[in-house]
């Protein structure tokens, strides 16, 4: 079964006046039809600029430099613009974090279901708007017969969020980029959106690449994940490798820096493990590896060198010189 | 910060260099000028353009490129004057409607909006004509026309930077109201205040030369460029020089003020940063 | 020893509709007869959802809101109507550490002018006494002593709420109201901020109102929580106590709601129905009532009272979880 995405090497460059920002920086990473890849990172890692990549609306003065994106086996970097403009929002679509921003205030709910589905498929006005409610109301938006006019102001965050979630599953797509989809919302919220979208994905057998920086909502929700750092991935496999058997400094010390429930200790709560320094400029990042600076282990090579990927165990993989150095022969 | 984005913009430059060319000759005008521009030479009324009269003579035989050089320290005089008078009264009456809201808001505003309910011109001659037709008076009178302009930037300025957490600090350390509206408030609002300065710049030397053209502004014989147009008024169409140059003196000057506003809107507006 | 902070019944609508014409008798009931203790030496949390009152609440103890009705304590003394002048000595005991980096620095002063505020107010000290007293709380957050003259758009967030903590902290108050001041920060740096500010209680004997949405940080800090709902609290225990045993339906809901990065946990997640709903138009009785699973007609006829039930528990619920 071939993979629903590919992603291979790509990299997507700033040009600005200060230099050249490197946000997107050699990342590589694969989506099987179905599952969930979670992309987990902090600000300015370069998840959001690599879901823009894929759809290639990568704003100014944004540029994909190189790297090929394979969905369902063709390079999309490679396709005409008419081609992927009917791939967006039919085959790929994408949702947002905040509602307000990407639904359009001027027109109701039930219209911009209704454009997205005619602008995609031939039918007319009065099928598209059964397929909108009957949409609306996977979501579980209450009422959708009566939802369906109103405007995005009349509905709350939750409920925005979900008429998102239908209008980027409408056209059944196979792959769905959700780019921090449930961080505006409250937390009981929050749980109930997520479900919702993972639910109805999986009913469909759409592909989710789940953009967050909540390390607790990719442990719930995700099959594989992606952990990314500076404009890379520096660790990816199965969620229970990564949360149980995380081998690169950087994902380990990311663990390390959440509170766990029933972590504590009565009177004298032991502090929260820190990590030294701050993410790099992008503009200036350091040379070989580029979290060395912060890295509690370092040696030699990772000052001078990338490091390569290396298979940790099956599916699991991290570019790390600490795995090379165990790896190396005569080495125990 | 700001002159590093403003020697790149073109037109900005080009608005502050003519600026900076108004300020120069009217500083340097006794240098710059070749004749008093009061001086009546009978022998040559209403000359044309000549090595002697740059700019030809006016009906009363005057240097017109002289009168149109002194001009500009009228014009500037004005317009500086008025601007700073109405910023003045603006920014305070502005930031106390933004500030205290409430009675003195409702109050200070709707005052605000009477002023501006009248045509600034039609105000300005009123106001004169019971002043009485001196400097000071255009001063004032143009003044008074533009505190509401700069009220209501500076109201909708307090307002919003009002809400940002760095005041409830300040508050939280007892701080009291006029200092944080000094302190705090108000070097945040600098920057539309600018832009409505330099915009009111302009109109300040275009309002001061119509005044003067009506015959309401500056006293004649003060060689303002609005009277220099208006004793042109009847030798329009034999003796063009008259009109032209000081009619462009003002033009150059409204460009400028112009230009340099447009630019700095463009370099102060956080959201194009 | 009395409590560092008490506040009974603290109340506070806003009006709907501005300016000379107010419209009806329309009020949002941000906080609604709220009453707890802040101990010596303790953090207390308020955690909620958006519309709960935390942040107001916040707000009203230290009097940068004033409250509609009800009334404050601070050690002891009641200053719920205190004057500006009379309040004035009492501010930078009682200070507040805010949530946005971005806003709540002002951006044309210096870092050595945003942190001296306090002293610039309440103390006469020559510029080198100034000075030597504004790098020793530097050093204390973590800043380094060339960080001095910069403006604050030279440092990150994290940095930034150094800034603002020193800010806070330069006239050694007694308590600091924590404004959800990790929200706006990266997982990494959170860490830093949620260490400083624990080290900083022992060393200067703080005490915390600590106001947030993420469950699991106020588990790590906090002595005692307070949960809110639609302005009034539901559930006031100590921690172990409340993350052991909730007793309100909702505590239970949103415990359950809160996504813990480990994996396979038996779900029984509780899927709250329904949105958070409007305060300017609260459900009759008990705000909950909507979304509680097990609501009764009482539920919707009277609100419950705040009370307690066991020692230093309280509870405002009809039918508590057993």
């Amino acid at each position: 079964m071939e993979d629903a995405l590919n992603i291979e090497g790509l990299k997507t460059f700033f040009y600005t006046r200060q230099g050249v920002a490197k946000a997107v920086n050699g990342v590589s990473l694969s989506i099987r039809p179905g599952q969930i890849l979670g992309v987990v990172g902090e600000s300015g890692c370069g998840k959001s600029v690599t879901a823009f990549s894929i759809l290639r609306l990568v704003p100014h003065p944004g540029r994909i430099v190189s790297g090929r994106i394979l969905f369902q086996g063709q390079d999309l970097l490679r396709l005409p613009a008419r081609e992927m403009r009917r791939i967006r929002g039919d085959r790929i679509s994408m949702i947002f974090q905040e509602p307000m921003i990407s639904l359009n205030p001027a027109f109701t709910v039930g219209d911009q279901l209704i454009e997205a589905l005619r602008l995609h498929r031939r039918i007319s006005r009065a099928q598209a708007r059964d397929r909108a409610v009957e949409m609306l109301r996977q979501v579980e938006i209450p009422a959708p017969e009566k939802r369906i006019s109103d405007y995005p102001h009349h509905l709350s965050g939750g409920m925005r969020q979900r008429a998102m979630i239908a209008e980027a599953l409408l056209l059944n797509p196979d792959l769905l980029l959700a780019d921090e989809p449930t961080t505006a919302l409250d937390v009981t919220i929050q749980a109930q959106v997520l479900d919702i979208m993972c639910r109805l994905a999986r009913e469909l057998g759409t592909a989710i690449m789940f953009i967050t920086h909540n390390l607790g909502l990719v442990a719930e929700s995700a099959d594989r994940v992606a952990v990314m750092y500076a404009g890379k991935v520096v660790e990816e496999g199965g969620v229970a490798d990564i949360f149980e058997r995380a081998r690169h400094p950087y994902t380990q010390g990311l663990l390390r820096s959440v509170p766990l429930p029933g972590r504590r200790t009565g009177q004298g709560r032991g502090q929260l493990y820190e990590m030294s320094g701050l993410v790099p400029s992008l503009f200036d990042l350091p040379p070989g590896c580029a979290f060395h600076p912060r890295c509690p282990r370092r040696g030699e090579a990772c000052l001078r060198e990338e490091p390569p990927w290396r298979e940790i165990g099956p599916g699991h993989r991290t570019a790390c010189w600490l795995e090379e150095a165990d790896a190396a022969p005569g080495q125990s | 910060m700001i002159w590093s984005k403003l020697s790149r913009n073109r037109l900005g430059l080009i608005g502050l260099a003519v600026i900076v060319l108004n300020v120069l000759v009217a500083l340097l005008a006794p240098f710059i000028a070749t004749h008093d521009p009061l001086q009546i030479d009978v022998a040559s009324q209403a000359a044309p353009p000549s090595a002697k009269f740059f700019f030809g003579a006016d009906e009363y035989g005057r240097d017109i490129f002289s009168r149109v050089i002194y001009g500009t320290r009228i014009s500037l005089y004005v317009s500086v004057l008025s601007v700073l008078f109405a910023a003045a009264f603006g920014v305070v009456l502005g930031a106390m409607a933004g500030y205290y809201r409430g009675w003195a808001d409702s109050i200070i505003m709707r005052c605000m909006d009477a002023i501006m309910s009248f045509p600034a011109i039609l105000l300005a001659i009123g106001i004169m004509a019971v002043l009485g037709a001196r400097l000071i008076n255009v001063v004032i009178a143009l003044g008074f026309v533009y505190v509401p302009r700069f009220a209501r930037i500076v109201r909708g300025s307090v307002l919003s930077v009002k809400q940002k957490e760095f005041v409830e600090a300040s508050l939280a350390m007892g701080n009291s109201d006029a200092a944080i509206i000094f302190r705090h408030i108000l070097p945040n609002c600098v920057a539309p205040l600018i832009v409505q300065a330099t915009a009111n710049l302009a109109y300040a030397i275009l309002a001061e030369s119509s005044l003067s053209f009506l015959g309401l502004g500056a006293p004649p014989p003060a060689p303002s460029w609005g009277n220099i147009l208006s004793d042109a008024r009847n030798f329009m169409l034999d003796n063009m020089w008259m009109t032209i140059f000081p009619g462009l003196a003002i033009t150059l000057a409204v460009l400028g003020f112009n230009l340099l506003g447009d630019a700095l809107r463009d370099i102060l507006d956080p959201r194009l940063n | 020893m009395p409590p560092l902070v008490r506040v009974e019944n603290l109340t506070k609508h806003f009006p709907v509709g501005r300016g000379l014409f107010a419209r009806s008798d329309e009020v949002v009931r941000a906080v609604e007869e709220v009453s707890f203790e802040l101990n010596q030496g303790e953090t207390l949390s308020l955690v909620g959802e958006s519309g709960c009152g935390k942040t107001t609440t916040g707000r009203l103890l230290l009097r940068l809101i004033e409250p509609t009705r009800g009334r404050i304590w601070f050690k002891d003394r009641e200053i719920t109507s205190l004057g500006r002048q009379a309040m004035r000595p009492l501010r930078p005991l009682m200070q507040i550490v805010f949530q946005d980096p971005h806003s709540s620095l002002n951006p044309r002063l210096t870092v050595k002018d945003i942190i001296g505020e306090g002293l610039r107010l309440h103390r006469r000290l020559s510029p080198a006494e100034r000075k030597e007293r504004i790098q020793e709380v530097m050093a204390k957050v973590g800043l380094r002593p060339e960080h001095y003259n910069r403006y604050p758009h030279e440092f990150s967030g994290g940095q930034r709420q150094r800034i603002g903590v020193a800010r806070a902290i330069i006239l050694n108050p007694e308590m600091i109201v924590a404004d959800e001041p990790l929200s706006a920060l990266d997982v990494s740096i959170q860490a830093q901020v949620i260490n400083l500010l624990e080290r900083l209680k022992d060393e200067l004997g703080l005490s915390y109102l600590f106001i947030s949405h993420d469950l699991s940080v106020v588990e790590h800090l906090s002595d005692r929580i307070a949960v809110m709902y639609l302005g009034r609290i539901l559930e006031l225990a100590g921690r172990d106590q409340l993350y052991d045993r909730p007793l309100h339906p909702y505590t239970r809901a949103l415990f359950s709601a809160v996504p813990l990065p480990r994996v396979g946990r038996t779900k029984q997640r509780i899927i709250l129905q329904g949105d958070v709903p409007n305060p300017l138009r609260p459900p009759s009785g008990c705000g909950f009532h909507p979304r509680c699973g097990q609501g009764r007609p009482v539920c919707r006829e009277t609100a419950p009272a705040l009370a307690e039930v066991e020692p230093g528990r309280w509870l405002a619920c009809h039918f508590p979880l057993a």
